[in-house]
């Protein structure tokens, strides 16, 4: 099912400066996929060689933090917003 | 009450208000703790002070020597605390700071004789703790006490605002507090636990990442070493992000039952409500919410009296956590 995904300025050059676009989804894993797949140069800055989560890299549905869900297995459904943030200092 | 000292002997014992008015949900209990009742206005100086003693103890500084020069990267409070401390130790303080800070943080740090390094903007928080480590290198003879990889950052929390709160709210059952350090939720997450390993300890971010433009890639990405080192992963148990419309929507809403804090004490209550919110049927909470400071630091960007979509475009552009 269709799931928007807010992206960060430092990808938004491989999606010609979209800021938001849908994929077809069912968990979180599948998300990232379907972005690797249709934008390439996404690849080595998502996950990592193995298809982990790259440490760098915060997952959200609805705002929660998928590595406080169920990591890659986080459910996704039609209507939820995920967000993909590039972990920042603070303080 | 007896005169004290220092005015650094004023840092810490803040006190905790119940504000369950403000609670979507009658079985969940909200309580907020004041760190602006600090005397430098904020939960870092804490930190401040536990950085400067447990350098002086490690011989790092020699309180009363002249000449000691520390330098900190910081998008405002841990300098602000810094400079009070530096000023009443004696020691001169360089602060690396992004210029998208709000005016009175600048101010703060200017009034106790820090000497302010400008950072780009556009780079946030990660650009100034890259620009202090690369001038820590270039002066071997400065004090970096580098607050995101001290121990003595979240010893301050682990010490001190933990066990305050366990001893005026011991029916606490989560802790939610900002996430930018970690040190706060680290340190008080990390004791609280240890009394009631059932304790929930929730962390709330702003969507910072959103707006550092200033990143080539997401491998400029940034984790705090106290986090990864102290086991910050294991340690929490949800991390949320508050944008900011909502967390200066909460902001404006403490203002109900007489609270004048800043933004980022409005996202962190903001995220009680969604804790609060998320309870299981049947289940009870006592919801403790760390407040970093007051709002006096923040009145320069309209976020009581402005029109509440202009503010919350402005914040998308300052550093307020």
């Amino acid at each position: 099912m269709p799931v928007d995904v807010r992206l960060p300025t430092v990808l938004r050059s491989q999606t010609g400066g979209q800021s938001t676009v849908s994929v077809d989804a069912s968990t979180i894993g599948e998300v990232l996929q379907r972005l690797v797949t249709e934008y390439p140069g996404m690849s080595g800055q998502l996950l990592n060689d193995d298809g982990s989560l790259h440490r760098f890299v915060n997952v959200y549905v609805n705002d929660d933090d998928v590595r406080y869900l169920s990591l890659l297995d986080t459910p996704v459904k039609d209507g939820d917003e995920i967000s993909i943030l590039p972990a920042v200092a603070g303080g | 009450m007896a005169p004290y000292d220092s005015i650094l002997d004023l840092i810490g014992n803040t006190p905790i208000v119940e504000i369950s008015q403000l609670s979507p949900n009658p079985a969940a209990r909200i309580l907020v703790k004041l760190e602006g009742r600090n005397p430098g206005g904020s939960v870092k100086d804490r930190v401040a002070l536990s950085l400067v003693e447990q350098a002086e103890k490690d011989g790092v500084l020699q309180p009363g020597e002249p000449g000691q020069v520390l330098i900190e990267p910081t998008s405002g409070n841990t300098g602000i605390g810094l400079a009070m401390v530096c000023r009443v130790r004696g020691y001169h303080l360089k602060v690396v700071l992004p210029t998208n800070v709000s005016v009175e943080r600048r101010q703060l740090l200017e009034l106790w004789g820090a000497e302010i390094i400008e950072s780009p903007g556009s780079e946030g928080s990660n650009g100034a703790v890259r620009r202090a480590r690369q001038l820590a290198d270039e002066h071997p003879e400065w004090v970096f006490l580098y607050q995101y990889a001290n121990p003595a950052n979240p010893k301050a929390h682990y010490e001190g605002t933990g066990p305050e709160i366990w001893r005026d709210c011991p029916d606490v059952t989560h802790l939610v507090a900002g996430l930018g350090t970690s040190g706060t939720l680290l340190g008080a997450g990390r004791f609280l636990k240890e009394q009631n390993p059932r304790i929930q300890v929730w962390a709330v971010e702003p969507p910072s990442g959103e707006v550092v433009d200033g990143l080539r890639n997401l491998d400029d990405g940034y984790i705090p070493p106290i986090f990864e080192e102290l086991g910050g992963r294991e340690l929490l148990d949800r991390k949320t992000v508050v944008r900011p419309r909502e967390s200066i929507e909460w902001t404006r809403r403490l203002t109900e039952v007489g609270l004048f804090v800043g933004i980022s004490s409005g996202a962190a209550v903001a995220g009680a409500v969604k804790c609060a919110n998320q309870l299981a049927a049947g289940e009870d909470a006592v919801i403790v919410v760390v407040s970093p400071d007051d709002g006096w630091k923040y009145l320069s960007t309209g976020a009581w009296t402005d029109d509440l979509d202009d503010v919350a475009e402005r914040a998308k552009s300052i550093i307020y956590f």
